[in-house]
């Protein structure tokens, strides 16, 4: 009980504590009187995270370790379990197809520099790797892949090949991989895309196979499930493939790019969403990041064509890949993200030429398609090794006699499962 | 090959009608009237017959209200709702046009990221007229989109396509939430404009709202039944969505593609969180069972026409959603009838055929 009536100063706080939720800057006010009003919106109980966060903005000192010494923080309510990844459970895969990654790791420094980088060196080159400095990095180079696995035939890593040897080696959970053509993008805001921490998030939140969110990713902020999803599918599934998107040069086949060599993507969509289940979709190896733990075993070197070269237009290794690790994510109950992060893909190359040189491709996935669509796997299969090697069967049965580069593909996916197990079972 | 067209989207204005379900007024038309006043509106008016509906000046219109609906349809009239905008549905069942466009009256112009006024109309119409991509998923969605195409891997035979039934919009600010979402979230609003139009894959369902909804009739016409909602009813807020499921199990078995996406339209109105969670109370708990349903249900090869679909749909929901609730037993007759209605007021010249073989000597 006080004696002494209230200062005007006293009063003026007081009047601020009642009406404190219309402010929207404290900066200005001195410090003591910042202090004061700290303490009696404490003690009204209302402090809240509004509240807080314009203390905290005032950036006063004694403010600052007020809150630190009380030990208060900003407790976010998630509508969703936030699952924070650290930075040591995740490697960046980079396979070097040219040697010189000096403008692809300053373009990317801001956003790979936290990160541990695995770098392989297309066993084709015979140049140096240049790499600057700065970054947290391994190589390995064509000594070092057949010092490890030997001189398996089966199993290759040339090309865009290579970057499969770094996911054989990685420990880490989480492995994000980016051609080395592909640069930062621009939202449509214009900042800047953090494709890491995208795929980071897509990866460790929840992914919603079952049935198709008509707002797209529900667990965004300001999204959510709409009327007539049911609640039970609500919780969704570990996400274990990242699926993003190039700006720029698309990631189209060369036939389309050669009949239209002007079209560019400009368009940003601003979504991720779940490729339901059973739905089978191309995916693109230039910007793509995976749960090891989960289907490591899944991205396989193994689809070669017979004149695969080093433009992506020459390849669909990537496109058989997916569309295993889309059998075993729908058998294991896993889910495939596609959208966001988006990369900005360089001009590289000429679809004439490399239609010229390589078409198989385009005609071999009238065969690949129908079967991965049809594709079921037996319940003994119960992980992803398993998995592989039933698919690798079918393929030999199935499509072993239409083109040789099947069997090849079905005997190199059984020999990778073998090198997997091999080189995952060293410590 | 994906062909981008640079040719104006055709207006459509005598192959497309608008049809709007009302309780109110219908004041909103004042809004959409730069890209509505070409069309023919058919108005479902809901409750009360003698109150009267003014439309504005300027429009091309038929209404009707539970008068009428009673007259036209007689006993069949109990298939259609009343005290629900489910009610919408008569408004399909009695037009002549190919295509379908319906919206509620508390649905405005929205505006795209650079500040234009989205006509929502014109790239319905836009969706309904090139073809969907159900069989295989294509990453940079829809590849018929001007600017976009097929990616690599995307197989040549597959790139022609299927027609087009159905192309579902979206909404920006209110999102179409249910009712426990919006008690926990009741301000949330949808702010983020996904400039994408993207075909559902086979197989998959998904929870169609019936605000922004635009269908070729003569494709999937009979399939979009809002079912038994509203007065006298357990269950409310359920109708687009049970039109949905039906429709996206009928479209997969006859090779039609739905799409969903743009456009975007404004809705403005939240209707009260307390009372729609009273109306889908049920429903919230009743659709853990008819998922399942709908996702296990398959259709015999000799259903080849929509309404054969439906009819042998009808069949099963009887069948297995009748343990339920004896609410499905109602409706499954009520889909019946709807059919039965349907092709009393549309008769082909199908129809007339089997009339004048079952004239003649028995088999």
């Amino acid at each position: 009980m006080r004696t002494d009536p209230p200062s005007l100063l006293s009063l003026a706080i007081d009047s601020a504590l009642l009406h404190i939720s219309s402010f929207s800057d404290l900066s200005f006010l001195p410090e003591h009187i910042l202090l004061d009003l700290f303490l009696r919106t404490l003690r009204a109980g209302k402090l809240n995270e509004k509240i807080l966060k314009l203390f905290i903005a005032t950036g006063k000192e004694e403010i600052l370790s007020l809150i630190d010494a009380f030990n208060i923080q900003c407790v976010l309510t998630p509508v969703l379990p936030t699952i924070s990844v650290k930075d040591d459970e995740v490697d960046i895969v980079i396979a070097a197809i040219q040697p010189d990654l000096t403008s692809f790791l300053e373009e990317w420094r801001a956003v790979f520099s936290r990160f541990h980088l695995i770098i392989i060196k297309d066993p084709d080159h015979k140049e140096e790797l240049k790499i600057p400095g700065g970054f947290n990095y391994d190589t390995y180079t064509k000594a070092d892949i057949q010092r490890i696995i030997g001189t398996s035939n089966a199993v290759t890593f040339s090309g865009f090949s290579c970057r499969y040897f770094g996911y054989l080696l990685s420990k880490k959970k989480y492995i994000i991989s980016i051609d080395d053509d592909c640069f930062p993008a621009k939202d449509n805001e214009g900042n800047q895309v953090d494709a890491i921490s995208q795929h980071i998030n897509n990866l460790s939140t929840p992914a919603t196979p079952f049935f198709f969110n008509t707002l797209y990713d529900p667990f965004r902020k300001g999204a959510d499930f709409v009327r007539g999803y049911p609640f039970s599918l609500r919780s969704g599934v570990s996400c274990a493939l990242s699926c993003g998107l190039c700006l720029n040069l698309a990631d189209l086949d060369a036939p389309t790019q050669a009949l239209k060599p002007a079209l560019r993507n400009t368009r940003y969509v601003d979504a991720v969403l779940t490729v339901p289940a059973r739905a089978m979709m191309p995916l693109s190896g230039i910007n793509v990041a995976f749960d090891r733990e989960l289907v490591g075993p899944a991205l396989l070197p193994s689809f070669r064509l017979a004149k695969e070269g080093k433009f992506r237009w020459e390849t669909v290794e990537d496109i058989w890949t997916g569309m295993c690790v889309k059998v075993v994510c729908d058998h294991m109950g896993y889910g495939v993200k596609t959208g966001l992060p988006y990369v900005w893909r360089k001009e590289r190359g000429d679809a004439v030429e490399s239609l010229k040189k390589e078409w198989e491709g385009v005609k071999l996935m009238e065969e690949v398609v129908p079967f991965f669509q049809s594709m079921r796997l037996s319940p003994a299969a119960n992980t992803a090794e398993d998995c592989v090697v039933e698919i690798a069967a079918a393929v030999k049965e199935q499509l072993g006699r239409i083109d040789p580069v099947f069997t090849r593909a079905a005997d190199s996916m059984v020999e990778w499962v073998k090198l997997w197990k091999t080189v995952t079972t060293q410590t | 090959m994906a062909g981008g067209s640079m040719a104006p989207t055709p207006l459509l204005k005598d192959e497309l009608d608008i049809v709007i379900p009302t309780i109110r007024n219908l004041d909103f038309l004042e809004m959409w009237r730069p890209f509505f006043q070409p069309y023919h509106l058919i108005i479902v008016q809901d409750g009360d017959p003698s109150k009267i509906i003014k439309v504005p000046e300027g429009f091309d219109y038929e209404l009707y209200n539970r008068n009428d609906i009673n007259r036209i349809l007689g006993p069949k009239a109990s298939c259609i709702s009343f005290k629900d905008s489910a009610c919408r549905c008569f408004g399909y069942m009695v037009s002549k046009k190919k295509y379908i466009y319906t919206i509620d009256d508390d649905c405005f112009v929205a505006k795209d990221p650079s500040g234009k006024d989205i006509n929502a109309l014109e790239q319905h119409i836009k969706n309904l007229l090139c073809p969907s991509t159900p069989h295989f998923f294509n990453t940079l969605y829809d590849p018929y989109r001007e600017g976009a195409d097929f990616v690599r891997g995307y197989p040549f035979s597959m790139r022609e396509g299927a027609p087009t039934a159905v192309s579902h919009g979206l909404w920006l600010n209110i999102p179409d939430y249910d009712a426990p979402t919006q008690l926990v979230k009741p301000r949330e609003r949808n702010t983020r404009y996904v400039d994408a139009v993207m075909t559902i894959p086979k197989g998959t369902l998904f929870p169609m709202c019936g605000m922004n909804l635009a269908f070729d009739r003569e494709l999937i016409g009979p399939a979009m039944y809002f079912g038994l909602m509203g007065d006298g009813q357990p269950i409310g807020r359920y109708d687009d969505m049970w039109a949905g499921w039906c429709t996206k199990v009928i479209c997969d078995h006859l090779g039609l593609g739905i799409k969903t996406g743009l456009p975007y339209i404004w809705h403005s109105k939240a209707s009260n969180p307390f009372v729609n969670l009273k109306k889908e109370y049920k429903g919230i708990y009743w659709q853990e069972e008819i998922i399942p349903f709908f996702q296990s249900a398959t259709l015999p090869k000799d259903c080849t026409s929509v309404q054969q679909c439906y009819i042998e749909l009808s069949k099963q929901v009887k069948d297995k959603l009748s343990k339920v609730d004896p609410y499905f037993t109602k409706l499954a007759d009520a889909m019946v009838t709807w059919i039965e209605a349907w092709d009393e007021l549309n008769p082909t010249g199908e129809g007339l055929t089997k009339l004048s073989i079952s004239n003649g000597p028995a088999k």
